[in-house]
């Protein structure tokens, strides 16, 4: 036994098999601040996360005034904003401002690190039976990087010029030349740095998850005895650490661009009367690099949320998943899809039209794994025993959202079509039901359902069932109107619509998604008071397992120390949905296989 | 409580695994830099140029490197720790005659006229060479350490895992080296 101990010596989580029981003398700083323990580490992630959420959400509202109310002056405005809403209006320039912040910050920092930064920080450990991450220290990096990024991004917020302001998606010129607009000086070589150390973080956690799920798995823990949850967050992690790199050479060339002269992206442009020398560059060269990211940025935000969901359907629906391995199939094909579809971002940049229809033909195969996962969930949903916990409300949502979101998606997928559709509010209301509100409900679910074990307490059941039905029917009043604006042409990232004769008639209806987007930001509001409030008043958790699920997190004391497991490392006999097997409720995954037990279901 | 550990024997270390999805991750930052490349030079300015003679010469000061650190490493295994000091810090030396020769190389384009600015396939050129040196540095500090552990008389660890992090970490800023220079032959 010694000989195995002392062969990782050099190793800190082995460390923990032989030491855990000894009390650690934990000071504030490194139980708290330079935590290493990876629950420590998934609640500063989550907290910095609700943070930034509130920060993006709130720019949201601000650009709705704008766009709800465009004859009206707020003076209230000026008094918090200053010159950027002067007379009580937004200005033309912050409201770029705004739109950008809003995409960059729920994007990368809410439902990137947030999201995964979260959950395979929590999750992965937990589900698969480890002590901690492969590397605690790299872990520990990654969040303190992500929280350098925040504060240099926040940071830019306060800058005389003001924040990037050329989009999320920083194309050039815009983004390359400092004389451009008020948002391409200062704020944007702050976006640029923020997002370099944003990268560092996530391909650092993207490391640890991988090598931790690949290796760190506990006896009998086989790949396909993996809740979905740790596989979705495998693929997540994957394709995190594949793109990343490549938005990163993207980012170095364009920094080239900025400051020492290059031509990477730039040609023959004329700034303020004066000709520039940059010649034979291609800001089409960015717009490839950027989406060979950007779309699998697209399911690094979605593949948690599926994760999450396919398991609090199962364990709420007491059922086992249905088709499991169709459920890992379809992930892995959408990770593989995810990476050869890039294109369909730039079908009217001129694009030779033959690639064009085979982008439209990748694209549209995504159709294909999805409805597999939609078939499957609905499919767990039937005959059912289903509890309306609400984790398993905002799952349900997230479903709902994801086929509303998803069918949108094979109308702009067709090149024909998105020469009518592209950059209207059609695609607005797309990427926003299904990206963005689909994966907060998956967020929201798995916040839900595993605050017990995060926090040792219940969030409020009342709050959270006003903050689910509030949020569903708002999303949906506000999103859905955007595809009938989108239809009639009505282009996004416009300060003023009421000044066109073609879009005037929207004016009443951009007046009521306004309204009710204030309202959902309100309830959101609610729901970061729920949280806090439960943290330190909720209910106590007192049964180790109250949501009598099989997976392995809750074989763990109600708030487990660093090490997870007191004793041993439980081992592992069976897959985790033996939910309403051989007339038993539920089997968890550390029961030995009965003599007399049934094959299936 | 051991039954985890003695799993954790068969199994590749955690920290080589993880070095492994690592390299895959820089392996798809020079990717996309080499697919841009691609793409540019089929567009027209694009002018093709002449690697300076010193990027030979530090090819095969990289390659050397790669053999002194694997007889390194076997010496490590073989416990002759005053061959293994004395092959670290020939190693360290190669890996930083290789950088010296690169920072000689730019000064060679440079003094040809082949500017950072003056065409984008040098600035191609530039980017793609000195992000791989930016790597390169790391690795030299990485060596840089591992020497100093190993001449220091207070700290005796016999761990392997280190040295062959280190191995697998040079040996492949040495292959991907020679991937670019021919990339950077063939395609220019």
């Amino acid at each position: 036994m010694s000989s195995a101990v002392s062969l990782h010596h050099s190793d800190a989580h082995v460390g923990h098999d032989a030491h855990h029981e000894h009390h650690h003398h934990e000071t504030f700083i490194s139980k708290y601040v330079f935590s290493q323990d990876h629950k420590m580490i998934a609640r500063q992630f989550l907290i910095t996360g609700i943070i930034w959420a509130i920060i993006g959400g709130l720019f949201s509202v601000l650009f709705r005034l704008q766009l709800g109310y465009p004859d009206q002056t707020f003076p209230w405005l000026e008094d918090i904003l200053g010159h950027w809403a002067k007379g009580g209006k937004i200005q033309p320039e912050f409201y770029y401002a705004l739109v950008t912040m809003h995409g960059t910050v729920l994007v990368f920092f809410v439902l990137t690190a947030g999201l995964s930064g979260t959950f395979a920080n929590f999750l992965i450990p937990l589900q698969i039976g480890a002590r901690d991450m492969a590397s605690p220290m790299l872990n520990m990096l990654s969040y303190w990087f992500f929280f350098l990024a925040s504060v240099i991004m926040i940071s830019s917020l306060f800058v005389q010029t003001g924040p990037a302001s050329g989009g999320w998606t920083i194309y050039p010129p815009l983004s390359a030349l400092g004389d451009a607009s008020m948002g391409s000086k200062i704020g944007m070589d702050l976006w640029l740095v923020s997002m370099a150390m944003f990268i560092v973080s996530s391909l650092l956690g993207g490391l640890n998850y991988i090598t931790t799920i690949l290796n760190m798995r506990t006896k009998g823990m086989s790949m396909t005895r993996m809740p979905l949850t740790c596989w979705a967050l495998f693929f997540t992690a994957v394709l995190g650490v594949l793109s990343f790199p490549v938005l990163l050479s993207g980012a170095i060339l364009l920094l080239f661009d900025r400051n020492l002269g290059t031509s990477f992206y730039l040609s023959d442009i004329v700034v303020a009367g004066k000709i520039l020398p940059n010649e034979g560059g291609s800001a089409i060269l960015f717009q490839h690099l950027f989406w060979f990211l950007g779309h699998p940025e697209v399911y690094i935000i979605l593949l948690p949320a599926m994760g999450m969901s396919s398991e609090i359907l199962a364990v709420n629906s007491r059922k086992p998943i249905f088709g499991y391995m169709a459920m890992v199939g379809s992930m892995f094909a959408i990770t593989i899809l995810a990476f050869l579809v890039w294109a369909h971002h730039m079908f009217v940049t001129g694009l030779n039209p033959f690639l064009g229809s085979v982008f439209v033909l990748l694209t549209l195969l995504i159709a294909v794994p999805s409805a597999i996962k939609v078939f499957n969930w609905l499919t767990t949903l039937w005959r059912g025993s289903i509890r309306f916990t609400p984790g398993m409300m905002f799952a349900l949502g997230f479903v709902s959202l994801f086929i509303s979101g998803g069918l949108t998606g094979i109308f702009l997928g067709n090149s024909s079509l998105d020469i009518h559709l592209h950059d209207t509010y059609f695609v607005i209301a797309h990427f926003h039901i299904v990206m963005g509100v689909a994966s907060f409900f998956g967020m929201f679910a798995g916040i839900y359902h595993w605050f017990p074990k995060m926090f040792g307490r219940y969030l409020n059941n009342t709050l959270a069932y006003i903050h689910f039905w509030v949020t569903i029917v708002g999303a949906y009043l506000i999103f859905w109107p955007m595809h009938y604006e989108g239809l009639a042409g009505m282009p996004r990232r416009y300060y003023d619509y009421s000044t066109w004769v073609s879009f005037r008639q929207f004016g009443p209806l951009n007046e009521f998604i306004s309204t009710v987007a204030m309202l959902v930001f309100a309830v959101q509001l609610l729901f970061v008071f729920n949280f806090f409030w439960s943290i330190f008043k909720g209910r106590k958790v007192t049964s180790q397992n109250p949501w009598e699920s099989n997976t392995l997190e809750w074989t763990t004391p109600v708030s487990p120390g660093h090490g997870n497991w007191p004793g041993e490392i439980p081992e592992v006999h069976r897959w985790p949905y033996d939910y309403a097997k051989d007339g038993r409720d539920f089997i968890p995954q550390t029961e030995p296989i009965g003599a007399n037990e049934s094959h299936s279901h | 409580m051991n039954t985890v550990a003695i799993e954790q024997r068969n199994k590749i270390h955690p920290h080589k695994f993880t070095l492994w999805v690592g390299i895959g991750s820089i392996l798809m930052m020079f990717a996309g830099l080499t697919s841009a490349y691609i793409v540019k030079r089929n567009q027209a300015n694009w002018v093709t140029f002449e690697l300076p003679i010193a990027f030979w010469y530090s090819t095969a000061a990289i390659v050397l490197s790669s053999v002194t650190l694997y007889l390194a490493s076997k010496a490590f295994r073989e416990r002759a720790m005053n061959n293994y000091r004395k092959l670290m810090a020939v190693t360290l030396a190669l890996g930083v005659l290789f950088l010296l020769l690169q920072v000689i190389g730019f000064k060679q384009l440079w003094s040809n006229g082949l500017t950072l600015t003056a065409n984008v396939s040098f600035s191609f050129l530039y980017i793609i060479v000195g992000l791989h040196g930016a790597h390169v540095i790391g690795g030299v500090i990485a060596l840089i350490v591992m020497s100093l552990k190993a001449f220091s008389t207070k700290t005796r660890n016999y761990s392997i895992v280190p040295v062959d992090l280190i191995s697998t970490y040079w040996h492949f800023v040495d292959i991907l080296w020679i991937y670019l220079l021919i990339f950077l032959l063939m395609i220019r």
